[in-house]
């Protein structure tokens, strides 16, 4: 059956850490990572895999750090 | 060639504006210039040649709408006087610092202040000088006709256009008043968009997707950047001083004294000069066109010939620094002015010369 | 397992259903971590993109924390000294009429220095785009106040709050500017959260379509946060511009069709 997937991918060097992002996602897919980028920034991540291609954590990032994908994808 | 005409010296600076192909005026009542706009108006250009007259709310609005319209690369033109004229110092500075082609009339009365509506010359060192802040310059021309009026409307879009640099073309209430036979030249047809790119690649009037975008800005918070901006208007202004110097030399070869003047002051110098010569004086004019660049090495090559120099200018003593800086110190070097709106007559001319140069 | 998935099926560019758009400069944005602008630029960009006019859009820049816009757009650009955008937007309009202008502007700039340039062309009706963003404060300065600082609210130059007797109220200017028969559309928006950064998009769209009829000014203001200005973390000052700014600077249209809208509390 096909489902509906998402994933994001975050440019992690232009990321600036402000974590509005994080509350814009509906299923917590994102959080600050331990590390920090060259800039000395915590950047955004993905932490889990429930990411649907909604785009809202790209609308809102004043960065436009975030593509956003989507797809059908067959699962068993 | 051209039409002959009976016309006040505002109204020939805006017809010339019309003929030179000017695409925009912007302006703002102020006396004594007022008959600048009131002529477009009345005109309606948009009719003839598709050129756009608007009044602004104020000379600050005015000179920010000729920024916006010579970034785009459009040949725009305003003109005010002196109180108007300072409330467009910073938009002149921007437009020297963004490099950008306008033309600003200064039809310039008594100050300061308020100050009167009759005629002065004691604008000389905003125009000249820079009245606006930074290291910058403006080609500055100063009309004596009402055929100059027309003319130098002219060559100011040449030449903002040849420079990238906004131009000043220097008159006075008496000029801007007073009417006078001109010849106009001929309609300049305005130049279409494709015409304007061409001769215009860095102005910002929309990007093909051919190039990298324009930016129109006299910023550089990068010290290094906005010192090489610096160093790039000081050799252009180089360049003007090697190659737009104007200037007109009247009975100068005897001449045992002379009289520097410009605009007005000229023509009073002028008749001056015919009572002197009856008197058996034998004085020379030596009349300064543009102000910037100023003719130092012509004034001092006449100046260094003569015995005394009286600089004659409807101020407190502006254009005279400029004398004595082309001139040096061997030559005696006085002032004769009034102010307020005052003309001196070519009698008190005579008689300064004859007081404060010839002695006694 | 559904990592693979993610890298095999799903990350190919017919699957991508959000990216920045080209015509941001890709290059790191000046702006602050969480300030408005950059979300705002982007959505001005979106617009000009999918209506495929950037060769035929000219837009005038600030002096405040977009005074460098300039680099971010990948459109032709003329930086504006302080306040004076609207003068520079009026006369290229005037003698470009079939080109797209636009000002970019903040509240000092448009409320304070500027208040004369942005009457003069909403009463003359330009046939313009004015996009004000509204954060209450001055930015690029070091955080002084506005004119559209909140009575009470701090600044540098309010250090004990902004005191109505002596420092004056916020000005509505957007209100007051909505008045003017010459203007067409007004309306507030916000870009903090996904739906309002929608709506946004949508009024930038609406604006530049009304300037294909001219029919007139169209003025979007967008409250915006200033996090560094206001001493916050990003996400503190979104919460705090919900709580503060918005019961003053009401989100939602404010003119539609030439109409004022009734704003009901």
């Amino acid at each position: 059956m096909a489902k509906i997937k998402g994933d994001i991918v975050i440019n992690t060097e232009r990321c600036k850490g402000c974590e509005v992002c994080l509350a814009a996602c509906p299923f917590t897919v994102i959080a600050m990572s331990k590390e920090v980028n060259s800039k000395g920034y915590h950047f955004a991540m993905k932490v889990n895999h429930e990411c649907t291609g909604c785009t809202n954590c790209a609308l809102v990032c004043p960065d436009g750090v975030i593509t956003v994908y989507r797809a059908k994808v067959e699962t068993e | 060639m051209g039409e002959l005409k009976l016309m006040k010296g505002n109204e020939a600076v805006a017809e010339a504006a019309i003929r030179a192909g000017c695409d925009g005026y912007f302006g703002y009542p102020i006396t004594p210039q007022s008959e600048v706009m009131e002529y477009l108006m009345a005109e309606k250009p948009f009719e003839r040649t598709g050129m756009v007259v608007l009044q602004a709310e104020s000379e600050v609005a005015a000179i920010n709408m000729l920024y916006g319209g010579a970034g785009t690369g459009k040949m725009v033109m305003t003109s005010s006087s002196s109180p108007g004229v300072s409330l467009m110092q910073e938009g002149i500075s921007y437009l020297a610092g963004a490099e950008l082609p306008a033309v600003i009339v200064n039809i310039v009365r008594g100050g300061p202040g308020l100050g009167t509506i009759q005629p002065s010359q004691a604008d000389y060192f905003q125009a000249v000088k820079g009245g606006g802040h930074g290291d910058y310059k403006m080609l500055v021309l100063a009309p004596a006709s009402v055929q100059e009026m027309c003319d130098h409307v002219k060559l100011a879009f040449d030449k903002a256009f040849e420079y990238r640099t906004p131009v000043m073309i220097l008159s006075d209430g008496a000029i801007g008043q007073m009417m006078e036979k001109v010849v106009l030249f001929d309609q300049i047809p305005r130049r279409t968009d494709e015409e304007l790119i061409k001769q215009c690649p860095w102005a910002s009037n929309g990007r093909p997707k051919t190039r990298n975008h324009n930016i129109i800005t006299s910023l550089d918070l990068d010290p290094a950047g906005q010192e090489r901006v610096n160093l790039k208007l000081q050799a252009k202004y180089q360049m003007m001083e090697k190659n737009e110097v104007l200037y007109e030399e009247i009975q100068c070869e005897d001449a045992d004294y002379l009289l520097v003047a410009f605009g007005l002051s000229a023509r009073i110098c002028q008749k001056a000069l015919d009572l002197a010569r009856a008197k058996g004086i034998k004085v020379g004019l030596f009349r300064p066109i543009t102000l910037f660049p100023f003719p130092a090495i012509e004034v001092s090559n006449v100046g260094n010939r003569v015995k005394g120099i009286l600089v004659v200018e409807m101020n407190a003593g502006q254009m005279i620094e400029d004398v004595k800086l082309s001139v040096g110190c061997k030559v005696k070097i006085e002032h004769y002015g009034r102010f307020g709106g005052i003309i001196p007559s070519p009698d008190e001319v005579v008689k300064a010369l004859t007081q404060k140069i010839i002695g006694g | 397992m559904e990592e693979q998935f993610a890298k095999t099926e799903i990350h190919k560019p017919e699957n991508i259903v959000y990216k920045k758009s080209d015509l941001m400069v890709d290059r790191p944005l000046s702006y602050c971590p969480g300030c408005g602008h950059g979300t705002a630029h982007r959505m001005l960009m979106e617009v000009i993109e999918e209506m495929d006019i950037s060769d035929k859009t000219i837009g005038v820049s600030p002096v405040g924390c977009s005074v460098l816009a300039y680099d971010f757009l990948n459109i032709d650009m003329l930086g504006a000294a302080h306040g004076r955008a609207p003068a520079l937007a009026t006369a290229i309009k005037r003698m470009w009429p079939n080109h797209f202008v636009f000002t970019y502007q903040g509240d000092g700039d448009l409320a304070a220095i500027g208040t004369a340039e942005t009457i003069h062309a909403c009463n003359r009706g330009e046939n313009i785009t004015i996009i004000f963003i509204n954060n209450g404060i001055y930015g690029m300065t070091g955080g002084q106040m506005a004119p559209t600082t909140l009575p009470g609210m701090r600044s540098s130059t309010s250090p004990y709050g902004r005191d109505v007797p002596t420092m004056g109220h916020p000005l509505k200017i957007t209100e007051l500017i909505a008045q003017l028969p010459g203007v067409y559309y007004v309306t507030r928006q916000a870009v903090h959260t996904p739906n309002n950064v929608r709506k946004t998009k949508k009024a930038i769209r609406k604006a530049f379509e009304l300037q294909k009829e001219n029919k007139g000014l169209c003025f979007i203001e967008i409250v915006s946060n200033c996090n560094s200005g206001w001493k916050m973390t990003p996400v503190q000052s979104n919460k705090w511009m919900e709580e503060n700014m918005f019961p003053f600077y009401v989100l939602g249209d404010i003119k539609v069709d030439g109409k004022l809208i009734e704003m009901t509390k």
